[in-house]
């Protein structure tokens, strides 16, 4: 006779938070920690966790060495630059500013293309044409030296790196939401969409759209970090934003000069952005193995 | 292309503004608009342009007095062009070798190595790096001099930094395209015949692998024109990139033209070149 076995079942958690827990789980932590750190925080809450005033320094303190340095004081812990502004305070208050630009040109930049990329996909012909020519000439405009020409002629402002970033950006969109829209725009259901009467517009912005959001998603995450390295770039050759805007492009050209004297200068920016691109990079991919696994190649 | 460079140098601030002295009339401002042809209605100008640019004449530099904007330009020209095949040769040197090992050691330390550097390399702000390379091995170590031009030793930290962001991304093309070659039929039949393993990975798969990433060529050619700004500006190079810094910011348009114009010629060029090289590694272009 067979003996019958019972087991008892270990303890499983609710099937719904354990899928949720699962999910957490998977998360990319490291570059989230990163960034939460490095730009979130900062970003959000720059009055309140920056030390210092960062436009504000005192020419008594000027080119103290960070805190574990000889000579260095643990009330600026990064130390300070020569003009006696707190470095980290500069730094949190430059978060904010990379946040900013970055999350304008995206989105101003995301839209534009979008919008473009569906009308050319979407009507085709000489509208396509003509659109696709206005993108291949903007992929192969020289970035660095169209921007240098563009700010040195306007003067830099907040309002002239934006420009300059999303003439640069905005392509990249409209080739991508072009080639999903050829493709989509045959599918059976925008063809019933157009028997049950619902207009063109309504077509792209209910029934297309929708679908191209998560590749969308995940390019504009790649580009966030390109975005804040052509940014950075950009201040430091003088044709980003204006002095004295704590941003850290801006930081790292202040510290160039002092670089025998006061390393510190410019090397704690210049690390923020490393980490924060870094984290930006391996979320990028880790969101495009997961919402789009076709993007592969862009 | 000419276009939009004549209009962006053009309609973007008035060039008299920066010339003359705050205190000239509304006379001196006549005078030397006629002089400059700047009096003229803007598709004129342009006619003229287009016109003296297809023989090479850019005419003559508004901030250095006596030069032409073509002679300023093929006078720094060299440097660049020395610095950017200087980047190059370091970017392959470090990329082929490290990009083939990491395809065929697959999965092994070498392979997360590479990743990590790759993925360094794609973050790293160029200008930054130049100048924590200039601080550690020219001020710390004293081993490179910290700018300017002259023998190898000026070259090696402005090379590194403007070669460094090729590294990363070569290497994942050459990793990506071996490790697609190392999977195919003929390497299979290489090794079937007996042929030494360094042979069939170094002589027959780097060969057919070399095709893509050739095409990159073209693009890094453009992307180290515009990087050699940055890295000139870091390390003072004298070469075109600071030659167009600091005639944007002197407003002196006829060196940006004359500058933007050679970069998008140098383009085309390596566009042409690497055709031409396609035919030469992959016979089966030139029957296409």
């Amino acid at each position: 006779m067979a003996t019958v076995t019972v087991r008892t079942l270990p303890w499983y958690a609710p099937p719904r938070v354990a899928q949720a827990m699962r999910q957490v789980r998977r998360l990319p932590m490291v570059p989230l920690f990163l960034l939460t750190f490095l730009l979130v925080i900062p970003a959000l809450l720059a009055p309140q966790v920056a030390p210092y005033d960062p436009l504000k320094g005192s020419l008594a303190k000027r080119l103290t060495p960070p805190a574990w340095h000889d000579g260095g004081s643990i009330a600026y812990p990064l130390g300070t630059d020569k003009l006696g502004r707190d470095i980290l305070s500069r730094m949190i208050y430059g978060a904010r500013v990379s946040f900013a630009v970055s999350f304008v040109a995206i989105v101003v930049g995301g839209l534009i293309g979008t919008s473009l990329g569906l009308m050319s996909g979407y009507f085709g012909g000489r509208v396509d044409a003509l659109l696709m020519r206005l993108v291949d000439i903007s992929l192969s405009l020289p970035t660095i030296l169209l921007a240098l020409v563009l700010v040195a002629a306007v003067g830099p402002s907040f309002g002239t790196v934006i420009t300059v970033l999303v003439v640069l950006l905005w392509a990249r969109y409209a080739r991508l939401v072009r080639g999903e829209t050829l493709t989509i725009k045959e599918r059976d259901f925008i063809a019933r969409a157009r028997v049950a009467g619902a207009s063109h517009t309504r077509i792209m912005a209910r029934y297309i759209f929708p679908n191209v959001i998560n590749s969308l998603i995940v390019l504009a995450t790649l580009q966030v970090g390109y975005v804040i390295l052509l940014e950075s770039a950009l201040s430091f050759l003088g044709a980003g934003l204006p002095r004295p805007t704590p941003a850290w492009g801006l930081m790292v050209a202040d510290g160039r000069e002092l670089i025998v004297s006061a390393w510190w200068v410019s090397m704690f920016p210049g690390l923020a952005i490393m980490l924060t691109v870094l984290a930006l990079n391996l979320l990028g991919d880790w969101l495009r193995d997961h919402l789009d696994p076709k993007l592969r190649n862009v | 292309m000419s276009l939009v460079v004549f209009t962006l140098a053009r309609f973007t601030g008035n060039p008299l503004d920066v010339m003359l002295p705050m205190e000239a009339t509304a006379e001196d401002y006549e005078r030397v608009a006629r002089y400059w042809g700047l009096d003229q209605p803007l598709y004129t100008q342009y006619a003229i342009f287009i016109g003296r640019a297809l023989q090479g004449d850019f005419g003559a530099s508004w901030k250095w007095p006596g030069r032409t904007a073509m002679g300023l330009v093929a006078e720094r020209l060299p440097a660049t062009l020395q610095l950017a095949g200087f980047a190059l040769l370091v970017s392959v040197l470090i990329a082929l070798p490290v990009g083939v090992l990491s395809a065929v050691k697959k999965g092994t330390g070498w392979d997360t190595a590479a990743k990590i550097v790759a993925l360094l390399g794609q973050s790293l702000p160029g200008f930054w790096l130049g100048i924590v390379l200039m601080w550690i091995f020219a001020v710390h170590l004293g081993w490179f001099p910290t700018s300017g031009r002259g023998g190898l030793q000026y070259m090696i930290l402005p090379a590194v930094t403007l070669g460094w962001f090729q590294v990363a991304a070569m290497m994942r093309l050459v990793r990506s395209s071996m490790l697609e070659v190392l999977d195919s039929e003929f390497v299979k039949l290489t090794r079937i015949k007996g042929l030494a393993e360094w042979k069939v990975v170094w002589k027959h798969c780097l060969r057919n692998a070399a095709i893509a990433p050739l095409t990159f060529f073209a693009i890094i050619a453009g992307v180290l024109m515009t990087g050699s700004v940055v890295t000139e500006s870091v390390f003072s190079w004298p070469g075109t990139g600071l030659l167009v810094i600091d005639a944007v910011r002197a407003r002196d348009f006829q060196v940006v033209q004359a500058v933007v114009i050679v970069f998008a010629g140098i383009f085309i060029l390596t566009n042409l070149l690497v055709d031409i090289l396609y035919a030469y590694l992959d016979p089966r272009i030139r029957y296409r």
